[in-house]
């Protein structure tokens, strides 16, 4: 659990530089190494490695648009999922998708950049579980910006009234881009919605791994044993601007300030040498972790950028209408499809 | 009805970014009128991650700046029911990509109401949402899906290109008795963070002023090849031009302001004096804008033309790597391309 949060915090701060060249001094989005939106996940690390521990290569996982803590403590190839996100032909998805869109058939893993839309298809693995007598289980992570959509909540339904093997997990990191929580729900505890759909519900309001690894232990178990769905609420918290270049005048300087205060991943370290573990051991977890990243950046940024035409691949008609230019079009027209 | 500008003057030495022009005619209504009001995500404090409502917050407060949970379905809908009240919401859909979430509300009930009332309910109100690529957001965030509110009835579809344009056609959609479909391109507005090209900054009037719907614009006039576009690609179709009109190629640019009403006048007075026409757009190629435009003027004047091109984008969903959103979305090379075939032809 530690190696995984160690893993995913120095892996974004990775990306953050990484990102940010070309970027300088002025910020152009569209400029730089790293294409599109980046959306950051320092200070969530606890609620990707405290459930997906829980967690086999055939149970599901769908993340939302700050997917990277969740992928990583669910065992996506960390290699693939840097070249997706340096728009690398041998990315994940082959560049076509990038960092809100990961997706790794291996370990059942899947992201949508879409607010609250990763759930049906959680509900859905879950329901396949069910229909195949399988023990695996579905985990969709929210934001508590998330739990108004009529996706959740329709999801909560569905996966109560069928007993699917669905565990709801919503990140309350009390911020929605500019929203503060108050401003988005009246309801302090975002576990109290389980209620209306009678099914269980906990919230932790400590954003610390062994917590939340605890309060999974009990919903992935219950889960796996054909007892139904739960919602999980954790507390975490945001040490960064809502995407990469989000400049939080919105945000109180006191908010920021206790947020970089709040670190779950030395509260771990503090915990495991309260155990025995003792520093250099922590040090060898890190560095394992820093040198696994390292190898990961680098070989991402050696992966060739994918063709233009490559853009044609993978729809179902092929090609698609309108392609005609730099098609070799005796070829391809002539296809196989 | 074409070119029907009321009002003060283009000219003016004052230029504005399209976001501010976008501002500056809300905030005037909103001080005109009570009750016009704005809600939709981090469109407050934020004032919109778009800045399109940067600075309104000051002068309006919170009670008609809304921040709104991220329920698209709730909110648009509210904005009918107040509408149906009477009230003038403007909602805004931070990128149109996310109009799945809502749609019945838009398409179903904003869209629909006043003709399944037989005309006794009507629905005055905008949506407003943020449109386009071209910064590598992939498939979920980069969609300009102009046709499809376009071909769905019951909604009016304004597409501004400039900041002149903008503040002219958001007067006339605030105003208007139907609902407005306002849909702005993020690589127009002048965010710091995402750089527009030259085109969009001009001149804006102080003071108050519409633009007519259904009256397209002839942004650059030509004798030999129509360019029909809307939007970012009026920017490329006028870079287009300059560089052809190097190599004689002496191009038009009709832009068309609106889909719905589709002032399709002027795109037929153009053609009848080109015999050519190239039809660009960032929407996908087919059902959508470049088929209808090309439809309607081969109804309309078959023996005026001599050649057609369509250049849009292909049918797939807009990919993330850079080389390959470049390959997709069409960019001026392109469109040089179309309108040199059209010359050829
Ligand atoms: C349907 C939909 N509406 C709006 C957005 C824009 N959006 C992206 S992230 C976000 C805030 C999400 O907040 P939260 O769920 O709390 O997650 P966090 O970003 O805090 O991790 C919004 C409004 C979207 N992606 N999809």
């Amino acid at each position: 659990m530690y190696e995984d949060m160690v893993t995913a915090r120095h892996y974004e701060e990775r990306l953050q530089e990484e990102y940010l060249e070309g970027k300088q001094p002025a910020f152009d989005i569209s400029a730089g190494p790293i294409p599109g939106e980046l959306h950051l996940a320092a200070g969530h690390e606890a609620a990707g490695a405290g459930v997906c521990q829980h967690l086999r290569d055939d149970d599901t996982v769908t993340a939302p648009h700050r997917p990277h803590h969740v992928a990583i403590a669910k065992g996506v190839d960390l290699k693939r999922m840097t070249a997706e996100i340096f728009g690398r032909e041998t990315g994940l998805s082959k560049g076509k998708g990038g960092h809100m869109h990961l997706f790794d058939p291996d370990v059942n893993f899947a992201c949508s950049g879409i607010i609250a839309e990763g759930c049906p298809p959680a509900v859905g693995a879950g329901l396949a579980a069910k229909k195949r007598n399988t023990d695996s289980v579905a985990v969709a992570y929210i934001g508590e910006g998330a739990i108004d959509q009529g996706a959740f909540l329709e999801s909560l339904n569905l996966a109560a009234v069928r007993d699917l093997p669905v565990v709801f997990v919503v990140e309350d990191n009390d911020w929605a881009i500019s929203m503060p929580k108050e401003r988005v729900t009246d309801v302090e505890d975002g576990a109290q919605r389980a209620g209306g759909f009678d099914l269980p519900g906990q919230r932790v309001d400590v954003d610390d791994a062994v917590s939340i690894y605890d309060a999974a232990k009990e919903a992935v178990g219950r889960a796996r044993d054909n007892n139904g769905p739960t919602l999980l609420e954790v507390q975490v918290h945001r040490r960064m601007g809502h995407f990469m270049g989000d400049p939080e005048t919105y945000r109180p300087d006191e908010d920021k300030a206790a947020a970089e205060q709040r670190d779950s991943i030395e509260r771990l370290a503090e915990d495991l040498r309260a155990h025995g573990v003792d520093d250099d051991h922590l040090d060898e977890i890190r560095d394992r972790a820093e040198d696994r990243v390292e190898e990961a950046i680098e070989w991402a940024k050696d992966q060739p950028e994918p063709d233009p035409d490559d853009a044609y691949e993978d729809v179902f008609v092929n090609p698609p209408s309108g392609v005609t230019d730099n098609e070799p079009s005796a070829e391809v027209t002539g296809g196989d499809d | 009805m074409a070119q029907q500008e009321e009002g003060a003057a283009r000219q003016t030495d004052r230029s504005l970014t399209m976001s501010r022009a976008m501002v500056e005619a809300i905030a005037h209504e909103m001080r005109e009128n009570d009750e016009v009001f704005y809600m939709g995500e981090d469109v407050a404090d934020y004032g919109g991650i778009f800045d399109s409502t940067e600075g309104l917050l000051d002068e309006f407060g919170h009670d008609r700046i809304m921040d709104v949970p991220i329920s698209e379905t709730a909110y648009i809908g509210a904005a009918v029911g107040a509408a149906q009240q009477g009230m003038r919401p403007i909602a805004e859909l931070m990128f149109v990509d996310f109009f799945g979430v809502g749609m019945d509300q838009i398409y179903n009930q904003m869209a629909k109401n006043t003709y399944m009332s037989g005309g006794n309910v009507s629905v005055p109100m905008v949506l407003t949402a943020a449109v386009g690529g071209t910064y590598n957001d992939a498939a979920q965030h980069s969609q300009t899906l102009y046709g499809t509110f376009a071909h769905l009835p019951g909604m009016k579809v304004v597409v501004p290109s400039t900041a002149y344009d903008a503040k002219g056609l958001m007067h006339n959609a605030i105003r208007d008795d139907d609902p407005v479909v306002y849909l702005f391109h993020k690589r127009l507005m002048g965010i710091g963070w995402l750089p527009a090209p030259d085109g969009p900054k001009t001149g804006v009037p102080e003071d108050d002023y519409t633009i007519p719907f259904g009256s397209a614009d002839v942004k650059r006039e030509g004798e030999d090849v129509t360019v029909v576009t809307l939007g970012l690609h009026v920017h490329r179709a006028m870079e287009a031009a300059e560089s052809l009109a190097d190599d004689g190629i002496d191009a038009e640019v009709v832009d068309l302001r609106t889909l719905v009403p589709l002032d399709m006048e002027t795109v037929r007075e153009s053609v009848a004096k080109t015999g050519r026409l190239v039809v660009v757009d960032e929407d996908y190629r087919s059902f959508g804008v470049t088929g209808e435009i090309v439809a309607r003027t081969a109804e309309e004047g078959l023996g005026d033309l001599e050649a057609v091109e369509r250049v849009a984008v292909p049918d797939v969903p807009i990919p993330y790597a850079r080389p390959m959103e470049d390959e997709v979305i069409p960019g001026v090379e392109d469109i040089s391309q179309a309108v040199q075939n059209a010359h050829q032809e």
